[in-house]
């Protein structure tokens, strides 16, 4: 391509980032020395634009930010039209295009947070540190909802460094308990060891599943009617057979990691926790569906699930549990980790693949499904944390034993004394969770589902997908966020309206410009409630739900709905 | 030895309960224009990949929650569409508000028809409703980007890019209703990888984009194309025999477009055919 | 600088010229012809006719050379880029033509884009090419720099100016030893493989490495991508015409599509990129000295025969003077009128100089054009035309055979008239009275006369957007590509190979001038710059001499900085601009700006025996720093 370059040389520092993560130029015409051979000869460099978001990183933890100098070096080694790489640069939250200080305080002012105090929290920092901008910015959900109110410090460098200041909490209040399937060896078994998850029942399934070869183990999945733990609920043994079917190759797995539902935390916990239930679980869900490649897309803002899974993904290559030839089998299988860069739209199932791809993270077009084409134009399977880790049950205990007790893990915060994952079998009732949780005060509202689920008040909801369902609610992604009367709920909805304005990729009309007319309303309904926007609120969230492109603008308008209808904010 | 097109399957689809013939591959919207219906369209190019972005071509089809694109979406066999219940024409309706409230609709060929035609009234979210508010972008003789007119619809991008001009000298940056169309770091033009054959002019749908001659004639007062007549002919610049469409206004050329169903240009020009105009 | 249009006739008196009636300016244009041809005979005239104007004025223009004068003498400026094209082509398949068509491009499997800039020479045509790389195409560019094109190709082969011949032979040799030739096709539509192959025989890898500076693997991996491909099309331009071998570099590439049967069916091809919008229908139209409408042999009795009966007159059975020929006939006093139309040779020939010189030797020189070019300055009358793409009705052919209406949009400006209205007024001065009620009737004259034209109505042409050449049915379409023919079993006149020889540029590097010289196009700009200096360009930055940054060094030049420029024929001074996509050793310059820098002072006049262009791309310079002034 003859991309055009403005010619602004990067520093050494930014160069040096960029290279440590591509390795030397191939050639002058690629931002190497001009060596006789260049001049006459060349072949085309191809473009590597899946690099784009990884060499990004790369200069951000360096640096603290991306200079025109090292954008027009990244397009260089990469083959990418700074255009591009700067629509792409500026659509992620966590990337910089302006200088900043090298360590950067995100502070947490999302929904748990709030709910916790994280105004007093900005109030101290802005004290501090001055306007938001340079050494500190407001972050929407970090994920950390069980220590909230949370901030997360970023430090750039030649060995970028982050910490957490949020009170200190046990992520799983019933650590260690009995009868836990999916959290038994979160806070219990040592994460950093393969040999400890070996011995505590890990690569049982994994055996299993070569056992019962691909269709075995699809058959196996879809017999115990496990469903996407996502938000969708879509039957996961489905979508693994129409993958496994596709006369396409190569075939794509890509984990959905990125987890930026405001309230959630759940997939945190188990990356942090337990990092090699998720590479056996990715192994037998690449071998069910015949892919050789799997991409972990592990949202900006977890560090530390990052760090755990690059150590355990490296640990597994040198045992032979990833690599060409899984457990002596001739399977052949790798993770590649990617980290998102502050964007909840890539959660999206397709949006993640833009992301992944290089582009801005903005959802694609459906039909055609992932299942048809996906990650690079080819089939891809598609499955968040929790789904994936479902599986080693289901393989370890067969599907009926699975189903009797099917788990599921719930992300309980806000105003509870023992916020954290739980995990409960499917049935149990939203009062039971709480009763473990321990509310501080009177419930007013619970928000199931986070800030695109809705508010509930009747605490008696069965926690299935059909029982949420009949409430008018939903399971989503396991968010369940208590909120007592001391908790101003308009502010909680301005901060829902804010939330999903700033986090639109700005692609279609209605979540475009929807989501700010439904913030300008609530700010006026805040003030005065008058019928007009009432009126104006319910057609514009009607027109998001039904004319969006995708689920950010379809569900932007719920919590609002219910709000207005179920515990009546505007009467 | 010429390889002939694999000839077409003809399938049926319900539009608003009759059905029509068209061939596989066929969008709904191709189906709906077959019926007669008239369906608003904005960021639809018929020269391009549909983005599907500015929603306003939605319309209801059998089993589908949410409203469809028909834009972009392929009709297939047995479908049933609605074009004008309430769902897709009260979206409909909101799109345009939501448009015209946040930008200058007012060069959009047909956005008023529509806005009448649909009950769309942008001034309810109020004074205050956000607006994209920039500076009219004049840093070069040859065309003007006004981005208060910008919808996002993408086609400027995509005919600059890869559908195309493979020149990659703008894409969407920023995010959200702060997204814009943008040069890396919002150079001018001229410090760009612009080439200026004004392929992104030639598929903007909102005027958005303009040539500078249409600019500034707009701007005196003297654009007026009941006096203008439109002649294709063929580029004088080089041997590939591009075909021009002049537009002429009292023996002046005041702008240069090119069939989109040409096979030689499918609707693109360089430089020296869209603007070398200047000596006769 | 930009022009003026032309819009009152110009004649000269007392030296100068001054403006004149339409009556008085024609009277005279016809008045100076009589006298030479009567004192000289008709061979003392010549014509250049305009390759920008339309298929109908070229016709004109030729027949008024042919039955008005009744000389062959009739040329275009084809000469200095694509008569090689016409030339090689036509030696080989009867037919002057590019085989392929755009749309095949696109569906192909292998592109070579040899000496072809088209990213920003044809952008149009470029696009094509995208999607044809989009599809999967492999592409393989080569070229002296690392252009925007051959930025997009999988292979950038970098060669030594004007050693495409050893390229190719290697290329070929290649192919023979790998055994990738299609045996087949040579036996049954090929003349000469045995002298062919004994001829590329020393052209090992090595030998060609060595001349072309083209590693050898890279010339092996073009040999056996283009000759195992299913598809494959060689697109050229200037880079291989301007040059003094520039049909022996054309037979060179068409040799590779003989070998490899790359020609006559879909997808396979060779294509040459016209640099003007109507190169290709000037030759069709028989604005050249060989050949009549329909570019139809004047050496073939028989087609002499239907024109002399369609024109009632008698047609000379020889063929005419080149533009090369009628400047060297101007020295020589040969040639001592001359009717220039829309054609400006002070600016755009090679060794510019020599031709003003020749010019200013004429008794009677008419220039008809819309502006007062530096040729037109030389003129005894000056003739305002009309722009013929948007002031009159006609057609234009383009790069792929294809005929496209040409229409009307504006006026021209004060007492500018019609190319062919102006003619006709010549011509009944001079005792034949022309009459044609509009460039359709024209056009029909000429498809009477022209079977490749005969199926192509005005109607048909605007109802299909174009009909690509031969035509000869008004109901049904010719494949879009030539010479499928050679694919059957009576494949006819079997294509000859080349028998060729090496020879490298003219104009040698010596210690004295020890860079190469070679010269193009920017995107934004067109030949001479008389019509692209019209409009603001941002691009535009005027004339500059392009240096790699290691001979910037080396000459302790910065960008910006005038220097001198010093070729054995003359010198200009032009600033630096540093491009990394050359090399040491290799310049660059345009000649879009000639009123600023006129660049064809420094390039040599050595041409093309065959075809008669000269070697734009190839002239020996030095480069000096200025000494300050102080």
């Amino acid at each position: 391509m003859d991309i055009r370059l403005r010619g602004v040389e990067p520093a050494d520092e930014e160069r040096a980032a960029v290279d440590a993560l591509l390795g030397p130029p191939a050639s002058a015409w690629e931002g190497g020395a001009r060596t006789e051979a260049d001049l006459r000869f060349a072949t085309r460099a191809e473009p590597a634009r899946d690099l784009l978001l990884p060499a990004l990183h790369a200069v951000q933890d360096r640096v603290g930010w991306i200079s025109e100098g090292a954008l027009d070096y990244i397009c260089r080694r990469l083959t990418v039209p700074p255009a591009e790489a700067y629509g792409v640069a500026s659509f992620y939250s966590l990337l910089s295009l302006e200088p900043r200080t090298p360590r950067v305080l995100h502070v947490c002012t999302d929904l748990a947070c709030a709910a916790n105090g994280s105004a007093g929290v900005r109030q101290r920092v802005e004290a501090e540190l001055g306007p938001p901008g340079t050494t500190w910015v407001d972050s929407p959900c970090l994920g950390l909802c069980d220590r909230a109110p949370a901030c997360l410090a970023l430090t750039a460098g030649e060995r970028p460094s982050w910490e957490i200041d949020a009170p200190e909490v046990t992520p799983v209040p019933q650590r260690g308990q009995a009868g836990l399937t999916l959290l038994r060896r979160v806070g219990t078994v040592d994460p950093s060891s393969l040999d400890d998850y070996r011995a505590t029942g890990g690569y049982a399934a994994l055996r299993r599943a070569f056992e019962l070869g691909p269709a075995g183990v699809i058959r196996e999945v879809t017999d115990a009617g496990l469903v996407g733990r996502g938000g969708a609920a879509f039957p996961t043994g489905r979508k693994w057979a129409a993958t496994a079917s596709q006369p396409d190759h190569p075939h794509y797995l890509v984990c959905n990691a990125d987890e930026s539902e405001p309230g959630t935390f759940k997939d945190r916990v188990v990356m942090e926790g337990d990092p090699y239930a998720l590479i056996e679980a990715m192994t037998i869900a690449a071998y069910a569906t015949g892919c050789a490649k799997g991409y972990l897309y592990i949202r900006g803002e977890y560090p530390l699930a990052t760090a755990r899974l690059s150590h355990a993904i490296a640990t597994a290559r040198t045992r032979g549990l990833l690599g060409d030839d899984i457990l002596g089998q001739g399977f052949r299988f790798d993770i590649e980790i990617r980290r998102g860069a502050g964007a909840y739209i890539c959660g999206e199932e397709t949006a993640i693949f833009n992301s992944i791809e290089g582009y801005r993270g903005e959802p694609r077009t459906k039909p055609p499904f992932p299942v048809e084409k996906g990650l690079f134009g080819k089939p891809t399977v598609v499955n968040n944390v929790e789904t994936l880790v479902n599986v080693l049950p289901i393989l370890e205990r067969g599907p009926e034993a699975y189903r009797a007790a099917e788990p599921k893990l719930f992300c309980v915060s806000g105003n509870v004394a023992r916020p954290g994952v739980y995990e409960l079998p499917f049935g149990a009732t939203l009062r039971e969770l709480l009763d473990l949780a321990q509310p501080t005060g009177d419930v007013r509202a619970v928000l199931m589902g986070g800030a695109a689920g809705s508010f509930v008040t009747d605490l008696d909801i069965t926690l299935t997908f059909e029982g949420t369902r009949a409430a008018g609610t939903t399971l989503g992604s396991g968010v369940v966020m208590v909120l007592d009367e001391s908790v101003d709920l308009k502010g909680i909805l301005l901060r829902i309206a804010e939330f999903f304005r700033d986090e639109s990729c700005g692609q279609c009309v209605p979540c475009r410009v929807g989501t700010v007319r439904q913030e300008e309303a609530l700010h006026r309904l805040s003030k005065r409630v008058t019928s007009d926007d009432l009126v104006l609120l319910r057609e514009v969230g009607q027109t998001m739900r039904d004319a969006s492109i995708c689920g950010l603008g379809q569900t932007a308008w719920n919590a609002v709905e219910s709000a207005i209808d179920r515990l009546g904010v505007f009467k | 030895m010429i390889p002939l097109q694999p000839p077409r399957r003809l399938i049926d689809v319900e539009i608003d309960g009759e059905v029509v013939r068209v061939p596989e591959g066929s969008t709904i919207l191709d189906a709906c224009r077959t019926a007669g219906k008239d369906i608003p369209t904005l960021c639809h190019g018929d020269t391009l990949t549909p983005k599907n972005a500015c929603r306003v071509c939605v319309v209801e089809v059998e089993g589908s929650r949410t409203l469809v694109p028909s834009c972009s979406r392929k009709a297939e066999t047995g479908m049933k569409v609605a074009t004008s219940g309430e769902r897709s024409t009260s979206s409909r309706k909101v799109v345009l508000e939501l448009l015209a409230s946040s930008v200058d609709l007012s060069t959009t060929p047909r956005a008023k028809e529509w806005m009448a035609e649909y009950g769309a009234d942008p001034a309810r979210f109020g004074e205050e409703a956000a607006r994209v508010e920039q500076p009219v972008k004049v840093d070069n003789e040859l065309y003007v980007r006004d981005y208060n007119k910008c919808i996002l619809c993408y086609k400027c991008v995509d005919a600059c890019g890869d559908q195309w001009q493979n020149t990659f000298a703008i894409a969407v940056a920023g995010r959200g209703f702060d997204s814009t169309i943008s040069t890396e770091f919002d150079a001018p033009l001229t410090d760009s990888a612009c080439v200026y054959c004004g392929n992104c002019v030639e598929v903007c749908p909102t005027g958005a984009l303009s040539f500078k001659s249409e600019f500034d004639m707009r701007a005196e007062g003297t654009w007026d194309e009941s006096r203008q007549s439109q002649t294709t002919t063929i580029c004088s610049y080089c041997g590939v025999g591009c075909n021009l469409t002049l537009h002429v206004q009292d023996n002046r050329i005041v702008k240069v477009t090119s069939p989109h169903d040409n096979p030689v240009t499918h609707g693109n020009l360089c430089v020296k055919g869209r603007f070398g105009y200047g000596y006769v | 600088m930009s022009y003026d249009r032309l819009t009152r006739p110009l004649v000269r008196e007392d030296g100068v010229l001054r403006e004149a009636s339409w009556e008085e300016a024609l009277d005279r244009a016809a008045e100076g012809f009589r006298r030479n041809i009567e004192a000289h005979g008709p061979d003392c005239f010549a014509m250049l006719s305009c390759a920008r104007s339309t298929n109908e004025m070229n016709y004109v223009g030729q027949k008024f050379t042919r039955v008005v004068v009744g000389t062959n003498n009739v040329d275009s400026c084809n000469r200095t880029c694509h008569a090689p094209s016409v030339a090689g082509l036509s030696a080989v398949f009867g037919s002057g033509g590019g085989t392929s068509s755009y749309q095949e491009v696109e569906d192909t499997d292998v592109i070579v884009m040899w000496g072809s800039a088209a990213r920003n020479a044809h952008p149009i045509f470029f696009h094509h090419v995208l999607k044809g790389l989009k599809k999967g195409a492999r592409m393989f560019a080569v070229d002296p720099r690392r252009t925007g094109t051959a930025q997009w190709a999988h292979r950038w082969l970098g060669l030594n100016v004007g050693t495409d011949i050893p390229l190719a032979h290697a290329v070929a040799r290649e192919i023979i030893h790998a055994g990738l030739h299609n045996r087949a096709f040579i036996e049954r539509a090929t003349a000469g493989f045995e002298e062919f192959a004994a001829s590329v025989e020393p052209w090992t890898l090595t030998v060609a490495e060595q001349v072309t500076g083209v590693p050898a693997e890279a010339i092996r991996e073009l040999a056996h991508t283009y000759a195992r491909a299913d598809r494959a099309q060689l697109v050229w331009t200037l880079g291989i015409t301007e040059h003094h071998n520039a049909t022996d570099n054309v037979r060179a590439l068409i040799n590779l599509s003989l070998l490899t049967g790359h020609v006559g069916r879909y997808g396979s091809g060779l294509s040459p990129l016209r640099g003007q919008n109507n190169v290709q229908g000037g030759g069709d139209m028989g604005a050249i000295p060989n050949r009549l409408p329909g570019f139809q042999d004047i050496l073939d009795p028989t087609v002499r025969t239907r024109f002399e009966q369609a024109w009632n007159i008698g047609i000379q059975p020889r063929y005419g003077l080149n533009l090369t020929q009628m400047l060297e006939g101007m020295a020589e006093g040969e040639v001592t009128t001359c009717y220039l139309i829309g054609e400006n040779p002070v600016q755009s020939e090679a060794d510019s100089l020599a031709c003003v010189k020749r010019l200013s030797m004429l008794d009677h020189l008419v220039v008809q054009d819309i502006f007062l070019t530096k040729t037109a300055q030389m003129a005894d009358v000056v003739l305002p035309a009309s722009a013929a793409w948007c002031e009159a009705d006609g057609t234009f052919t383009n790069s792929e055979r294809r005929v496209q209406r040409v229409r009307k949009a504006v006026e021209p400006p004060g007492e500018a008239r019609d190319d062919i209205w102006i003619m006709c007024e010549i011509a009944r001065r001079l005792g034949h009275d022309w009459h044609y009620d509009g460039a359709e009737e024209v056009w029909n004259e000429l498809r009477a006369l022209s079977p490749a034209h005969q199926g192509m109505s005005y109607e048909r042409l605007a109802e299909l957007q174009g009909i690509q050449w031969p035509c000869p049915s008004l109901t049904e379409l010719e494949p879009p590509y030539l010479h499928g023919r050679l694919w059957t079993e009576n494949p006819g006149p079997p294509a000859p190979f080349g028998i060729l020889r090496h020879s490298p540029p003219v104009d040698l590097l010596d210690e004295e001038y020890p860079l190469r010289l070679t010269t193009g196009r920017r995107l934004d700009s067109y030949n001479t710059g008389v019509q692209s200096s019209g409009f603001a360009s941002p691009l535009r930055r005027g004339e500059t001499i392009e240096l790699c940054p290691e001979d910037a060094v080396r000459l302790g030049v910065v960008e910006g900085e005038e220097v001198r420029i010093t070729s054995r024929r003359g010198s200009v001074i032009a600033p630096v601009y540093i491009d990394p996509a050359l090399r040491p050793g290799l310049v660059f310059m345009t000649m879009h700006f000639p009123d600023e820098v006129d660049t064809n002072a420094l390039t040599i006049e050595a041409t093309c025996p065959i075809a008669g262009t000269a070697e734009f791309k190839a002239a020996a310079v030095r480069v000096e720093k200025l000494v300050a002034v102080s």
